[in-house]
């Protein structure tokens, strides 16, 4: 049935590449935010610039997926579609994975541009397997993001979901330590930024691209979270039966 | 064979009860018409034999299992409503969708030809007319060759042709042994097409006959009339509705009663006989439900 997962998957990349300025928008602000805040301030020195390119990355991580998944999935589930493709026979996982990929697949296309703004306006710079391990990095820390999304987007109406979305990505970027860099923040960020899924991720991919060392409290912190994350997205599906009137 | 059942189900949204303890069932072969005004229970009755929502009480089954199992819906066919096809993506592209979840779909070229639909292959469904998003809607119940098919208004909005198109094709569906649900707010979608007709209003069914049986109970007309007195004890009234010194009785048989009123020397004024539209019918059907 995983060839179901990659039917859902390209349908649902058809859909968003029929209506390009979708690609466009997604693209959009991780490559602004690096030309206003990177490119001026820190590219000049390489470290700085390397920590800041992958803290952007995690940064529009985290972003893509809570309003992808969030977002998308409660639009999707206000359809009329929606009801007709839940009795097709296919369960949940299939949708799942097929939205995951989907989703992975707009993620990476959102931050080439941001890889080639470090690469050609700032001094950031890593070694080809250093870069290879941020690559599969980058897709292990969507997995809570993603996870965080569905969670969200099946749970609540769609202007609920946009809501609870934006009230969560400033907070989790700011006390995770994204605004700042390692051992810069306040030092209240500094205390609990590892325990926060945005701080754990962040860790992970610091660490990918320096000689900070991995922290494994702050990892067990991440694996937990990502657990919680997938029971709630879970429950969410299937307590889901679409959008509800009463 | 049944193929789908609900036993005692109740469905309540918030405090709203959309089904009352409905038991309805469907056997291998029949050609079932649920009719019903907007808001009846018909959906939700649907949507509980096909696995979309959950019943809060009661049983449901469909190919003797449940239907939130998608193993249970292997044989099973619905149509999305026509409003709801994804606008951006081309028909083939839907049709190959849909063919996806299941494991010996029809050809595409063989289910578009068969719908007429070969013409439109490359169009975006959002293009579409309302007549072409509603072949489209009911070709896709066909795509996994169903054994059993739920069609929700199946030809409304079509031209004569087109309907009697889709009729036709529906028939043959029947003919060869498959298995027709088809609900409808109009009458004469079902009497074009089933046998059997389940009324259901208020949540409730509140008649499950034959089309002919069915047709005289809906048959209903309204008689007003203006009376001073109290009115006799009268048979075959199946509501009464007060408007000032305005009355209305809702009525089978609008010539008998007449002629009561008149053999019981009732002083009336300005006596009117309508034919009830089939929402008022179903009201009355609603409130009596002892006419069932």
């Amino acid at each position: 049935m995983s060839s179901l997962a990659l039917t859902h998957a390209r349908f649902q990349l058809l859909e968003t590449i029929r209506i390009p300025i979708a690609v466009f928008g997604s693209a959009f602000f991780p490559s602004a935010a690096m030309l206003a805040f990177v490119v001026p301030f820190v590219g000049d020195n390489a470290e700085y610039a390397t920590l800041a390119t992958v803290s952007m990355i995690t940064f529009s991580v985290m972003t893509t997926n809570l309003f992808q998944h969030g977002a998308g999935v409660a639009e999707d589930r206000a359809q009329p579609w929606d009801p007709y493709v839940r009795a097709l026979p296919a369960g949940a996982m299939p949708r799942f994975a097929g939205r995951i990929l989907s989703g992975l697949c707009l993620m990476a296309v959102s931050l080439v541009p941001v890889v080639l703004i470090a690469a050609f306006f700032t001094e950031a710079t890593v070694t080809p397997l250093a870069f290879l391990i941020t690559a599969a990095t980058t897709f292990v820390i969507a997995v809570p993001f993603i996870l965080m999304g569905l969670t969200i987007g099946y749970s609540m109406p769609q202007k609920a979901a946009i809501v609870v979305a934006q009230v969560l990505f400033f907070p989790l970027a700011f006390l995770g330590g994204l605004m700042t860099g390692p051992g810069l923040a306040p030092g209240i960020v500094e205390n609990i930024a590892p325990y926060l899924p945005t701080g754990g991720a962040a860790g992970l991919m610091w660490a990918a691209v320096s000689d900070i060392p991995y922290d494994f409290r702050s990892i067990a912190a991440l694996v937990g979270w990502t657990a919680v994350l997938g029971g709630g997205a879970l429950w969410a599906y299937r307590r889901d039966e679409g959008r509800r009137f009463s | 064979m049944t193929l789908a059942r609900a036993l005692d189900v109740s469905r309540r949204y918030g405090d709203k009860l959309a089904l009352d303890r409905v038991s309805f069932e469907v056997r291998a072969g029949e050609l079932v018409g649920l009719l019903g005004p907007n808001g009846a229970g018909k959906s939700t009755l649907v949507n509980l034999l096909t696995g979309i929502r959950r019943p809060s009480d009661g049983r449901v089954e469909l190919f003797g299992g449940d239907p939130r199992r998608p193993g249970s819906r292997r044989q099973l066919g619905v149509t999305p409503q026509e409003t709801g096809l994804p606008a951006s993506l081309r028909i083939g592209e839907v049709v190959d969708f849909v063919s996806a979840h299941y494991d010996n779909p029809l050809p595409r070229a063989e289910l578009l030809d068969r719908f007429g639909l070969t013409a439109l292959v490359r169009r975006q469904t959002g293009g579409l007319s309302g007549g072409e998003k509603r072949r489209v809607a009911v070709a896709l119940a066909f795509v996994g060759r169903p054994r059993m098919v739920f069609l929700d208004e199946p030809t409304t909005g079509l031209d004569v042709h087109a309907r009697r198109l889709l009729w036709d094709g529906i028939r043959s569906f029947s003919a060869e042994g498959g298995t027709v649900v088809l609900t409808s707010h109009y009458l004469e979608e079902i009497e074009a097409l089933a046998r059997r007709v389940v009324v259901i209003g208020g949540g409730r069914v509140l008649a499950d006959d034959t089309v002919d049986a069915v047709r005289g109970l809906v048959a209903v007309r309204r008689v007003s009339l203006t009376v001073r007195g109290p009115l006799p004890e009268l048979t075959g009234v199946t509501g009464v509705e007060r408007e000032g010194d305005r009355l209305h009785l809702l009525t089978g048989d609008a010539d008998r009663l007449v002629r009561d009123l008149v053999t019981y020397d009732v002083g009336f004024e300005d006596l009117e006989v309508r034919p009830t539209s089939l929402e008022e019918a179903f009201l009355a059907l609603t409130r009596e439900p002892a006419a069932a």
